[in-house]
């Protein structure tokens, strides 16, 4: 639903940028195309690079390793599964609900979201396209430091630990 | 040849996942599919994205970025790099190009780490999804402990860093 919302609000402006300017509107789409056919080799490489994750990390594995009584352990194995795995968000949550259920705990749980989002090891090549291996690597690690803190408080909180 | 260089990385992993399927054909059709899923929502997602990084690149002039969001945008700077990243749409992989177009427009390092942490947590529509899958206590919390740890964050990364590796990676962004 949200990537229409995108693509409403980008025609639009096109529209209003193609009225203002044909030679700029132009620009735009050269600069667009140009864009993505620089990244495109990346983005590839990383989308059959999760596929191929996806296809052995699933939901029954995972919840088998962080289960309620897993401890800081789990944390940690959560943490990593979710650093090295991108699901997108509208299969991430349900996905965590259902492991919820099947007696994964919140601890866990709030370490697998939080690196899920914040910790991007697959994406790194082009993290690294833009922004340089140094900061990409440290980045990252904050981020999965950052998860600890969250499963942390998400457990006191939540799950009233 | 320069063609085979770089398309390396897709290269790799499309080998690999022949070896998979040659190993467990079962696995290696999941893989595929897998694949095929999230290409259909590469091809769904990333088309606006890249729209609308021409749009910022082309009609936005490098004096209002910096204006609001460059070395002396202060907290305004900081609370637009948040609201940016969370509305934008799509997986994290999508802003980092436009983080290339802020770096051209003379964006503050600083407000775009944070503009990439906000895309990375806090955007509104995951948001509310992981509302109503979680519950709101769970959300609510991660939200109220993401907003300062993607800021604590991004203040240790510039910290980290020294001017001249900024400087590099604006460089960088001017090639791209």
């Amino acid at each position: 639903m949200n990537s229409y919302v995108m693509y409403i609000v980008v025609t639009m402006l096109l529209i209003i940028s193609y009225f203002k300017d044909k030679n700029k509107t132009r620009m735009v789409i050269k600069k667009a195309y140009k864009a993505f056919q620089n990244i495109l080799p990346q983005f590839l490489g990383v989308i059959i690079l999760v596929g191929i994750l996806l296809s052995v990390f699933n939901a029954e594995l995972i919840s088998k390793i962080i289960g309620n009584e897993s401890g800081w352990i789990g944390v940690i194995v959560s943490a990593i599964v979710g650093a090295i795995t991108l699901i997108p968000g509208f299969v991430a949550f349900p996905t965590s609900a259902m492991l919820l259920n099947s007696g994964a705990g919140y601890m866990q749980i709030g370490a697998f979201v939080s690196a899920l989002m914040m910790v991007g090891i697959v994406t790194a090549p082009v993290e690294i396209k833009y922004f340089g291996k140094r900061i990409t690597i440290i980045r990252n690690f904050l981020s999965f430091l950052f998860c600890f803190i969250v499963a942390y408080i998400i457990g006191k909180v939540v799950g009233g630990i | 040849m320069t063609l085979i260089k770089q398309y390396r990385f897709p290269i790799t992993t499309i080998f690999a996942m022949v070896v998979i399927f040659l190993i467990n054909k079962e696995i290696g059709i999941k893989a595929i599919k897998i694949t095929g899923h999230s290409l259909k929502e590469m091809l769904l997602i990333v088309p606006p994205i890249f729209i609308f990084l021409g749009l910022l690149d082309v009609w936005v002039p490098k004096e209002t970025m910096m204006k609001y969001m460059g070395e002396k945008s202060g907290v305004k700077g900081v609370v637009l790099s948040f609201l940016l990243g969370s509305v934008a749409a799509g997986p994290l992989y999508g802003a980092f190009p436009i983080a290339a177009v802020f770096m051209k427009k003379g964006v503050k390092f600083r407000n775009i780490l944070i503009f990439i942490g906000a895309w990375s947590t806090t955007k509104i529509p995951m948001f509310l999804f992981e509302l109503s899958a979680l519950g709101a206590k769970f959300a609510i919390t991660r939200l109220f402990i993401d907003i300062p740890g993607i800021i604590i964050i991004s203040h240790v990364l510039c910290f980290l860093t020294n001017e001249s590796g900024v400087k590099k990676i604006y460089e960088n962004a001017e090639l791209i």
